[in-house]
């Protein structure tokens, strides 16, 4: 895929919706596609976070092995979604494994490249970091809801 | 329409007419330290020279010295026992084969006559059709043993002090429809002005061959439920009063109240418009039938909004609050009026004088800015 | 004179296990001549000594010769409802309250939320449209249940998914390492859907947790409150509004509810403990 291309597919992701078209010329230069096949893991818990992913197709589960109980999903992604605040985060470290669950097309925005970006040009920054606060926000409300166990039988 | 004179020493011969036609004469008698409704058989039954005092969390029956009939206040009781009863079977539940068989509880009919129905008391079964037999639904038990009753007012001339009916418009004067409505005058020869309402209460005073009552008597009637509200000092500001505790709900003083309130339920069971229910199941010991039966219930008892996982309001504070809004505020949108008709029987019987009226405007107060707009 | 506080007895004709503590009855309404109903109404069922216990109806309403309940053993009534097999009569009183607006919803796109247990008073709704699925816009249905084991109606769920004109999406709130679909909460699929949101019908049925946050995530994504619409849980014990206990403001769910518009029912979701 040509610079060109792969900026405009990129501008198609909900994670860029609405940034300016310089801001996301400029985004697609820290930007690649990447496909993982199913059951390929897409980043292993401590290891270093080198890209964050905004998926494109497919599904990825998040998951955290529990000795005894093997890979526990806490989480799945669809497309839309993206994968990895912790690459402007130190220590730069991803917590929990994330494997793709089909066939998964993903731009994969490289972490140094984003870090000197974001430092470069605070107005980028702030529209991208905004961006990250919106999606974990939205993950946290939701892991919270989920921790509430709605669906619990309580026996009387 | 004529006014008509009862002497004292005739009360008994309008009990023995209503009697004699069939009427089951539910009135005011003495019982285990209070004066409470049921079915009486003569005037000797009747609270003769009895009266009361009460404060918030007392009662107290006390003598009179002028002999008075009707000379006390609400007392625990209500008329709402004789057709809202405080339990009963409703069906029997047989299991033939495997199939199960419901028969229901007749209901036995029944001709009453309230006899000395205050204002109060007279609102309260209005209030109570309305939600049993007004609404949608049609409570057909209620309904069957309300289908013939004969009401027997009196003005009431004994308010006591945890009265309020003056600010509800419920009394001291007994606003209509009744067939009968008696005024008791102790002074000089003891004796009840009588009004009548209808065909029925006219055809009563006829058969007891009543003479009419003097201009002077019917003056010194009209003055009694006059004066009785001069006595009155306990007031419920009704006016837009649901509205503003519709927008006070999480008043601090809610939890204040809570904290003196035993949740105990006094309150609900001496208001003579509480309607609550619920229903129990026995089983008999062979297990081959089963009942279900009805009873009060009171939405102070913590399972009374049970669901799944626990009650909805497990704290007293939203206990007292759903009593209290329901009471003054949600009514009005259930039934159109409010559900407190101002006998002051709650704050009476209320173990630490708890006082809806001042927890009414405490909490009503906050919203009174809003009005102004 | 009719009294609505009186049992019939159905005779059960067929008992399904949906998950480990839920199960389904069909009963025979053949006898009265066919239980009518509207989706989202519920009745009173009656096990013999125990009790009763408010269910929602969850069959077809265009099938009035079997009456439908799916109901999740949890209490002494619903355990007792759970021993009963089939030729046992069961007592039935019913239908009650309000019922999901699915003709308001014709010519719009619908989209149904459904958690846990939730999805059985939805079903009623679902066959409904499905019915004449041409008087509707888009179909979705996002179900969310507590495990892969929980998931109610598993084989049915699996037709609707297959259908082109229903887009479906389950998800679990705690998958196994067998699951292969969703993990995470019901809100989260909401906007994976191609809704029109301006013309949207949204149906919640749920714990009033769920609902809170589903709505809150529907309007954000442009669905009028008025068109959003919940199914409230209360204790209801008479189904006729004179026993008091399924108060809720002024309202009585039984009557009143279950089924309001997210308008109504917000203001007093939003009071704790009322």
């Amino acid at each position: 895929m040509n610079p060109e291309s792969l900026a405009r597919s990129l501008a198609q992701h909900p994670f860029c919706k609405d940034l300016t078209q310089g801001q996301n010329e400029f985004l697609a230069g820290c930007a690649k596609n990447a496909r993982y096949e199913a059951g390929e893991y897409l980043v292993r818990e401590g290891s270093l976070a080198e890209s964050l992913f905004l998926v494109r197709a497919g599904s990825v589960a998040i998951e955290s092995h529990i000795p005894g109980k093997g890979a526990v999903k806490v989480d799945t992604l669809a497309p839309g979604d993206i994968l990895g605040w912790s690459v402007l985060l130190p220590p730069f470290r991803w917590h929990l494994d994330a494997r793709a669950l089909e066939p998964t097309l993903v731009f994969a925005l490289d972490a140094n490249c984003l870090r000197g970006k974001v430092q470069a040009d605070h107005g980028f920054g702030y529209a991208f970091t905004l961006r990250l606060l919106a999606a974990a926000s939205e993950r946290l409300t939701h892991a919270r809801l989920q921790q509430l166990d709605v669906y619990k039988a309580e026996l009387g | 329409m004529d006014i008509w004179s009862l002497p004292r020493s005739r009360l008994g011969e309008l009990i023995a007419l209503l009697r004699a036609r069939g009427y089951d004469v539910v009135g005011p008698t003495p019982r285990d330290g209070a004066i409470v409704y049921d079915s009486i058989e003569s005037d000797a039954e009747l609270p003769v020279g009895l009266g009361d005092e009460q404060s918030p969390g007392q009662y107290r029956v006390v003598p009179r010295d002028d002999g008075a009939v009707f000379g006390f206040a609400a007392g625990p009781g209500s008329f709402k026992r004789a057709f809202h009863v405080p339990e009963e079977r409703l069906y029997r539940v047989q299991r033939e084969g495997k199939t199960l068989r419901f028969v229901p509880e007749p209901v036995a009919p029944r001709k009453v006559a309230l006899l000395g129905a205050r204002g109060c008391d007279l609102s309260a079964l209005r209030v109570l059709d309305r939600v049993l037999e007004g609404d949608r639904y049609r409570d057909e038990r209620y309904a069957a043993r309300r289908s013939e009753v004969l009401l027997i007012a009196v003005h009431c001339g004994s308010p006591s002090s945890t009265c309020f009916c003056s600010s509800m418009g419920t009394g001291p004067r007994a606003g209509g429809p009744w067939d009968l409505a008696l005024t008791e005058l102790t002074s000089g020869e003891h004796r009840f002005v009588v009004e009548t309402g209808s065909p029925i209460g006219l055809a009563l005073v006829r058969e007891l061959g009543l003479l009419t009552a003097s201009t002077l008597d019917k003056i010194h009637a009209a003055k009694v439920p006059v004066v009785a509200a001069q006595r009155i000092t306990r007031r419920l500001e009704a006016d837009g009063l649901g509205a503003r505790l519709a927008k006070n709900l999480d008043h601090p003083r809610f939890a204040q109240v809570a904290e003196r309130c035993l949740a105990c339920a006094n309150c609900t069971q001496v208001c003579p418009t509480c309607f609550c229910t619920t229903i129990e199941d026995f089983t008999d010991l062979d297990g081959a039938g089963a009942e279900r039966r009805r009873r009060w219930d009171s939405c102070f008892n913590p399972e009374f909004s049970y669901i799944h996982g626990g009650p909805v309001r497990p704290s007293t504070r939203a206990r007292y609050r759903q009593w209290m809004t329901h009471k003054l505020s949600s009514w009005h949108e259930q039934f159109g009026s409010s559900g407190c008709v101002g006998c002051g029987r709650c704050i009476t019987w209320c173990p630490v004088g708890i006082d809806i009226t001042e927890e009414a405007r405490a909490i009503a107060s906050a919203g009174t800015s809003e009005k102004a707009t | 004179m009719t009294d609505a506080l009186l049992l019939e007895s159905m005779e059960i004709t067929r008992v399904r296990h949906e998950t480990r503590d839920t199960f389904t009855f069909d009963l025979d309404a053949r006898p009265r001549g066919g239980f009518r109903f509207a989706p989202g109404q519920f009745n009173m069922l009656y096990a013999f000594g125990l009790g009763e216990v408010p269910i929602s109806i969850s069959g077809d309403p265009l099938k009035p010769a079997v009456l439908t309940h799916t109901i999740r053993a949890v209490g002494p009534t619903t355990r007792g409802l759970e021993a009963l097999k089939k030729g046992d009569g069961v007592g039935v009183r019913g239908p009650f309250g309000t019922p999901w607006p699915v003709d308001e919803a014709q010519g719009k796109d619908v989209i149904v939320v459904a958690g846990g247990i939730g999805l059985a008073p939805l079903r009623p709704a679902i066959y409904s449209m499905l019915s004449r699925r041409q008087a509707f816009g888009k179909l979705c249905i996002a179900y969310g249940a507590r495990t892969p084991a929980d998931i109610l109606y598993e084989k049915e769920i699996e037709r609707w998914r297959g259908r082109i004109d229903v887009d479906l999406e389950v998800t679990v709130d705690r998958g196994d390492p067998d699951w292969r679909g969703h993990t995470g909460v019901v809100t989260k699929l909401l906007r994976r859907f191609e809704l029109t949101p301006e013309s949207t019908v949204a149906l919640l049925c749920g714990p009033e947790v769920m609902m809170r946050f589903a709505s809150r995530e529907l309007e954000g994504l442009g669905v009028p409150s008025a068109r959003i619409y919940v199914s409230m849980e209360r204790n209801m014990k008479c189904g006729v509004g004179s026993c008091g206990h399924c108060q809720l403001g002024p309202s009585f769910v039984c009557k009143d509810g279950p089924v309001y518009p997210l308008t109504k029912a917000e203001p007093l979701m939003g009071i704790r403990e009322l």
